[in-house]
């Protein structure tokens, strides 16, 4: 289980390294680094950073400011039998990345960056902070934990059997 | 305390995480019933409201409520940041429509606010502002709809104070225009914008999703503003800032291994 949970620490660090800098690797051919390092495993995983399929080129900002999030989501595991582990920071050549993720139940309920580079000043003017990563499985409506749904403006009919509608009769 | 309101065509959801009072109640009610007003003064579907009657030319602005000539100025807005992808008279009709959904939530949103409920979300038929944090110390979830894969999500945004609008052809076909070509824009299956307020995300949303596939190097220029895409090829695309708030390909996330 420790093992385990160090490897999808690293997989999960090399996602975001993955999926965070994506839009910056177009211009080169170097992979970002898989460097990992979980915070107390005796070696680093590889981070199992694919390539990705990403085509055509991002509008630039490929900054490096490093810059830690002020007060990303909550502390450690506050339900029973959760707990969070938290990846040591690991340094890219476009900062700093750390990863935190959330087992509970043997299932990761949450992963979390902790940690992203800043690359642009305009991403500090929309007040907010946390950027959690998710995995696969917790895109699923319900284990992703979602609170509302954003989507292409649907009628008074198409609500009905929506993601939408679901949720508000799940908090009633 | 939960409200679902069917108005404006569409439906909007409240979520406020609040314990129920009277306060809240009434600040509530206010907010439905600003809902129903905007809808009749703005509605292009009443031949009778306001805006209709403006664009028939049969009233002047100065006749119009008052927050006809805020809302077309910032229809002006939007066309002007948008280089006219975003037009309030599309077809050349008057029809403010792509601002009006995302400025009543966003005043709804205040109105609340302003009561005391520091913690909600008003999610206008997909567009979404959310107020404060759900629960203290972690953020609003915003799932994306994945418009190839009904259902399912194609992201999930997550922060405090913002807002998400998603601009896209799942739910009612190709029905927005490019304004520059007068035909439906299909450059892209669906769009979504994170902003500071729904107006701005929403009439941004719009007009992203007009532009098609160079809505991403404008959205990269747009300060405060981040933009995820979903291409009809099933590909995806987003902005640097985006990561910040949002995150996912699934089909390239590997099963976690427990």
């Amino acid at each position: 289980m420790r093992r385990a949970t160090f490897a999808v620490l690293a997989t999960a660090a090399g996602l975001i390294l993955l999926l965070s800098f994506k839009p910056h690797d177009v211009a080169s051919a170097d992979r970002p680094p898989a460097a990992i390092a979980p915070a107390t495993a005796p070696s680093a995983q590889d981070g199992s950073v694919a390539s990705g399929s990403d085509s055509g080129s991002s509008g630039g900002d490929s900054g490096t400011r490093a810059g830690g999030s002020g007060s990303s989501s909550g502390g450690s595991g506050s339900s029973t039998g959760s707990r969070t582990v938290t990846g040591d920071a690991v340094d890219t050549r476009w900062g700093p990345v750390q990863v935190r993720i959330t087992v509970a139940g043997g299932q990761i309920t949450a992963v979390d960056a902790v940690v992203v580079p800043d690359a642009n000043p305009r991403d500090r003017e929309i007040n907010s902070v946390a950027v959690p990563i998710l995995t696969q499985e917790a895109l699923a409506a319900q284990s992703a934990r979602i609170d509302t749904v954003s989507g292409a403006t649907y009628t008074s009919e198409g609500y009905t059997g929506s993601l939408q509608s679901a949720l508000d009769k799940a908090g009633l | 305390m939960r409200h679902v309101e069917r108005v404006m065509g569409t439906v909007f959801s409240f979520d406020l995480r609040h314990e129920p009072s009277e306060e809240l109640h009434a600040a509530l009610r206010g907010a439905v019933a600003l809902l129903h007003q905007v809808d009749a003064v703005f509605s292009t579907y009443r031949v009778d409201s306001p805006v209709s009657r403006l664009g028939r030319g049969e009233i002047t602005l100065a006749e119009c409520p008052r927050e006809v000539a805020e809302v077309l100025a910032l229809c002006e807005e939007a066309a002007a940041v948008s280089v006219g992808y975003f037009t309030g008279a599309p077809g050349g009709r008057l029809d403010p429509s792509g601002v009006v959904k995302g400025w009543a939530v966003e005043r709804a949103s205040a109105l609340l606010r302003a009561a005391g409920a520091t913690r909600h979300c008003v999610n206008g038929g997909g567009d979404v502002r959310v107020s404060g944090e759900p629960e203290p110390g972690r953020p609003w979830r915003v799932g994306v709809a994945d418009p190839c894969r009904p259902g399912e999500l194609a992201t999930v945004v997550s922060g405090r104070d913002l807002a998400v609008a998603t601009s896209g052809t799942a739910e009612r076909g190709p029905h927005i225009l490019n304004p520059h070509t007068g035909a439906p824009a299909t450059g892209l299956v669906s769009v979504t914008v994170v902003a500071e307020t729904l107006t701005r995300a929403d009439a941004m949303a719009t007009a992203a999703f007009a532009m098609g596939a160079a809505a991403r190097d404008w959205a990269e220029r747009q300060p405060g503003l981040e933009a995820f895409a979903v291409a009809p090829s099933g590909a995806t695309w987003w902005t640097g800032g985006f990561l910040r708030y949002g995150l996912v390909e699934p089909a390239q996330v590997p099963k976690p291994m427990l």
